[in-house]
């Protein structure tokens, strides 16, 4: 239904309303201002017994035990190739100069010299740093992690093309699942499959999965009929037909799943190691601990270095198109690649058995810029200190304390009201009552006001993240270099881990609010720059230069054309913005909060799974509201601007 | 019932054959598990180290420090080397009412944890490390969000600390700041030693803290067993909480219950161990000081000191 007259009055009325009961809150009765206890009811009770009966009387336990047994041989067969632990075949480890090789090769045959340089590259700056049998133990759990994520999510996503049903069902279990908090997954994995390696890789198989399956179901449905028509002329069956016409006519989409399932897995590095997942991350979380920061960062930065290298490597392997060139005679010429990557291995075992630096950097030998970082960092910050510390004394006088003091003073019936006002004008009486229904189920859970405490976090987190992001976006739109540079920061920005920005901004701020805030607007940021260059950017060239033959300015042609053509697109940016601000408000926990995150943090290190659960729904409602508002919204735009 | 008893019988009959089979080891590995912070590790690995010496085969697997009872418990990891008094007490205790996991073994260290300040605080304040001395000198602890009041930054809410009653029981002009993690701790001490600022924050010995940046403990009340349940006992006689925290904490060694059986040697090596405070501070330097991998630290200090751990071995 599009906003009507109509639908404006109504929402006007609920929000006049609104404002009437936060106006007159004295006179309010208590229930009215806070839920009472008899509205709340025990969610957290619930699911623990729904786990207690899964877990006891159905014996899913034995399920889930056997499952990560296999998971568990799988690890034990790569984590005894990359970094020699002593299990079955007994091969390992293979020497880092064959691996880094292999990638060279690999980045070499699927798009030349300049990925081969990446790819290549990555790998020796692994080991040059002495961080080899760290990021080996990452990828042996990789490895697995990331092909069974596949599988799961292709087998899941042909099961919901095929049934309309299953589909139905599916796409809620995947907004939620996309929306969760990655904490909330981690408790019920430490009953079902207790700790380690295994678990991290099953963690990391969950959180992964949901992109995968969207992707094939999105591949599968976009297949043109004539393709599938001409299978059926050739005689195929069914199965011939899904696995022979179909899969291969998605393969652009499925591919494009496979890059999202990696990114994803190295997105999981840092916090599955919260439940025993070796490597990279665990070390990091160790040298954050006694406050090392140069050596955290240069483990970042080989974290950032393995996403962009497995990113580009896959997205070169999904935008590749098959070749058919003529085959040449001799089986040398057409394996010229193969031969010549077999060579580089044979080389480069024979060189590690005689020189054991090629087999392993030991820490000893290892070179570091920890030092430099360390004091380039120390400098900065006596630097700016006189700064920060006035910022952190403003924002928390004049901005944060009263912000959260409103957000807190107000009753959640009028809270409710006005968010049943803006979803009124926004998308009618069907959004009005999605957006009661996720606050109100948050209302029920009884964690009112720290839900609050983080509404208020990712508020002004989002706000700030506008006010430096659309500027810096506008500015970097103008020239293509220019923008191009800026998404690289974007991108090394987003994958670098989330935990190293938590020890600066302390170090700036204190542990305060303040922290929290700079912390998230880091996140917040990225994808508002992001989208806002891609609308800015894709404004078709035609319309400008009409604008500028009617004789307009430049700030004319970027307030009354560039900027309304491109409001769809940065809507998404802020929709993923605050997505990706709740994500990392329940991180800041590690700062210190009063909001669900804290109470999150204690549900992990009590493995209370229903408070973890109900906490992570209620972070999971307030994004998929956003997400409903802001994509109803931006329709609507489109709409208008005939897009 | 019967299938407990039954339970009991084959594990009665597996301790036999164990017994029989002249208490050799099982070659199962040995599931250590490790925290984030140094001590822990290089005590894991050098008792890793011994086991492995003796002929068993070690893992070591990253947890959390408060789930790692219930891991014990369930037999997913075999033992713990640093259960603190006052971090991990009430979880120790809480797995040990359950059933599954034992205190094998004590170290010979003192925990203490308390309100602590780094040496610069001193001379802006030069009365402590008494508390009343610390209550006059609120006004230097001041910071933009704690209204006037001097600000304490203490460990984690689930660490349950109890330090906001502390302050109301004392009648101090403190508010108490809950920080998320150690790191942030340790993180607010940085910063602050660069602008030699005066911080009073939680703290806690053994640990690497000391040997960074010197510094002392605030000396409350003294601690007497009720002092927190009981108002009678204290300094107030209408108050709970108004004393420090225990100056002499245990550190204890915890242990799977099936570990007694299925490595008993290993077993009988844990309970002689028994590390000081000096030698466990000795072990996080090399780590957080002299920048040492924890695999290489546990070996120097094994090499350092052969005569601590072989009185271990039977």
């Amino acid at each position: 239904m599009p906003p009507s007259a109509h639908a404006g009055r109504v929402g006007q009325m609920l929000l006049a309303l609104a404002v009437c009961m936060a106006m007159g809150k004295a006179l309010l009765p208590p229930g009215l201002i806070r839920p009472p206890d008899w509205l709340i009811l025990p969610f957290a009770d619930w699911i623990n017994a729904a786990f207690f009966f899964l877990q006891n009387d159905l014996g899913l336990m034995a399920v889930t035990r056997a499952f990560s047994d296999v998971v568990d041989w799988l690890l034990s067969v790569t984590a005894n190739l990359l970094y020699g632990k002593s299990r079955w075949p007994n091969l390992g480890p293979i020497p880092w100069i064959v691996v880094a090789a292999t990638a060279f090769m690999a980045g070499y045959a699927l798009k030349g010299w300049r990925l081969a340089a990446l790819a290549g590259g990555t790998f020796v700056w692994i080991a040059l740093m002495g961080q080899w049998k760290w990021a080996m133990e990452t990828l042996s759990v990789i490895l697995v992690a990331a092909p069974f994520s596949v599988a799961l999510g292709l087998g899941t996503g042909v099961l919901a093309w095929r049934s309309p049903w299953f589909d139905r069902v599916l796409n809620p279990v995947l907004n939620i699942a996309q929306s969760l908090p990655h904490f909330a997954y981690m408790i019920p994995v430490v009953v079902f499959i207790g700790v380690g390696p295994k678990a991290g890789a099953i963690v990391t198989i969950i959180f992964s999965v949901p992109p995968m399956i969207r992707m094939t179901l999105l591949g599968l449905k976009m297949v043109p009929e004539e393709v599938i028509e001409a299978g059926k002329m050739s005689g195929a069956t069914r199965w011939q037909l899904l696995t022979r016409v179909r899969i291969p006519t998605a393969r652009s989409q499925i591919l494009i799943g496979v890059n999202q399932v990696i990114m994803q897995c190295l997105a999981m590095v840092v916090l599955a190691s919260f439940i025993g997942m070796p490597g990279l991350g665990q070390k990091l979380l160790q040298l954050l601990q006694s406050l090392k920061i140069g050596l955290s960062v240069e483990i970042g930065v080989t974290i950032v270095l393995l996403a962009v290298t497995l990113d580009r490597l896959s997205k070169a392997w999904a935008l590749r198109l098959p070749e058919h060139a003529e085959p040449s005679p001799h089986w040398l010429g057409r394996n010229r690649l193969l031969v010549i990557w077999l060579a580089l291995c044979v080389l480069g075992v024979v060189l590690a058995h005689f020189v054991p630096y090629f087999l392993e950097v030991e820490r000893k030998q290892a070179l570091s810029v920890a030092g430099p970082i360390d004091a380039l960092m120390d400098r900065f910050i006596r630097l700016i200190a006189p700064v920060t510390a006035w910022l952190r004394w403003f924002l928390i006088t004049w901005v944060l304390i009263p912000t959260r003091d409103a957000y807190l003073w107000m009753p959640f019936s009028a809270v409710l009201l006005l968010l049943a006002a803006v979803g009124w004008a926004i998308g009618g009486v069907r959004s009005a009552a999605v957006c009661v229904a996720y606050f109100g189920l948050i209302a029920l859970s009884g964690w009112w006001d720290r839900a609050m405490i983080t509404v208020y976090t990712v508020t002004v987190s989002v706000l700030i993240a506008a006010l430096i992001g659309l500027p810096l976006g506008i500015w970097a739109a103008r020239r293509p270099v220019r923008a191009e540079r800026v998404l690289l920061i974007c991108d090394t920005a987003q994958t670098f881990p989330s935990f190293i920005y938590l020890i600066p901004v302390i170090m700036l701020f204190g542990v305060s609010d303040v922290a929290v805030v700079a912390a998230v607007v880091v996140f917040a940021a990225v994808p508002i720059v992001r989208y806002t260059i891609e609308g800015l950017c894709s404004v078709p060239p035609e319309l400008i230069e009409a604008a500028d033959m009617s004789g307009a300015t430049r700030r004319q042609t970027l307030w009354h054309v560039r900027l309304p053509m491109a409001l769809p697109t940065m809507l998404v940016g802020a929709n993923q913005s605050v997505m990706f601000s709740l994500f990392m408000v329940i991180i800041a926990a590690f700062i210190g909060t009063q909001d669900l995150g804290q109470e999150m943090q204690r549900a992990l290190s009590t493995t209370d799974v229903g408070k973890g659960v109900v906490l992570g729904l209620a972070v999971a409602f307030m994004g998929l509201m956003t997400d409903h508002l802001i994509t109803r919204w931006s329709e609507a735009r489109k709409r208008a601007l005939g897009l | 019932m019967k299938h407990a008893r039954m339970m009991l019988g084959s594990a009665a009959a597996l301790a036999l054959f164990a017994a029989a089979a002249s208490a050799a080891d099982s070659t199962d590995p040995i599931m250590i598990p490790l925290h984030n912070w140094s001590s822990q590790i290089v005590v894991s690995h050098v008792v890793g180290e011994v086991f492995t010496s003796m002929g068993n085969s070690v893992e070591y697997v990253t947890t959390d420090s408060q789930a790692v009872y219930e891991s014990i418990r369930l037999g997913d990891v075999s033992l713990e080397m640093e259960v603190w008094e006052g971090a991990f007490g009430a979880s120790f205790d809480a797995a040990v009412a359950k059933g599954g996991i034992h205190a094998a073994g004590a170290h010979n260290a003192v925990t203490r944890e308390d309100w602590w300040y780094p040496s610069w605080t001193k001379e802006a304040c030069p009365g402590l490390p008494d508390w009343k001395a610390l209550n006059d000198c609120a006004a230097l602890f001041v910071t933009p969000e704690s209204g006037g009041k001097g600000r304490f930054l203490g460990g984690p809410v689930d660490w349950l600390k109890h330090d906001q009653e502390k302050v109301d029981a004392l009648g101090m002009n403190f508010v108490v700041v809950n920080a998320g993690s150690a790191a942030a701790i340790w993180a607010e001490i940085g910063a602050a030693e660069k602008t030699k600022t005066p911080v009073v924050v939680f703290n806690w010995t053994p640990n690497f803290a000391e040997a960074v940046w010197p510094g002392e403990f605030v000396e409350f009340p003294t601690w007497e067993a009720g002092c927190n349940e009981d108002p009678k006992v204290g300094m107030f006689p209408d108050k709970i909480y108004d004393c420090g925290n225990p100056a002499t904490g245990y550190m204890k060694i915890a242990a799977w219950d099936g570990m007694k059986d299925k490595w008993p040697a290993a077993y009988t090596t844990l309970t002689k161990v028994s590390l000081t405070n000096a030698q466990i501070a000795e072990m996080a330097k090399l780590v957080d000081i002299d920048g040492m991998e924890p695999e290489d630290a546990a070996k120097t200090w094994m090499d350092a000191n052969p005569d601590v751990w072989k009185a271990w071995l039977n």
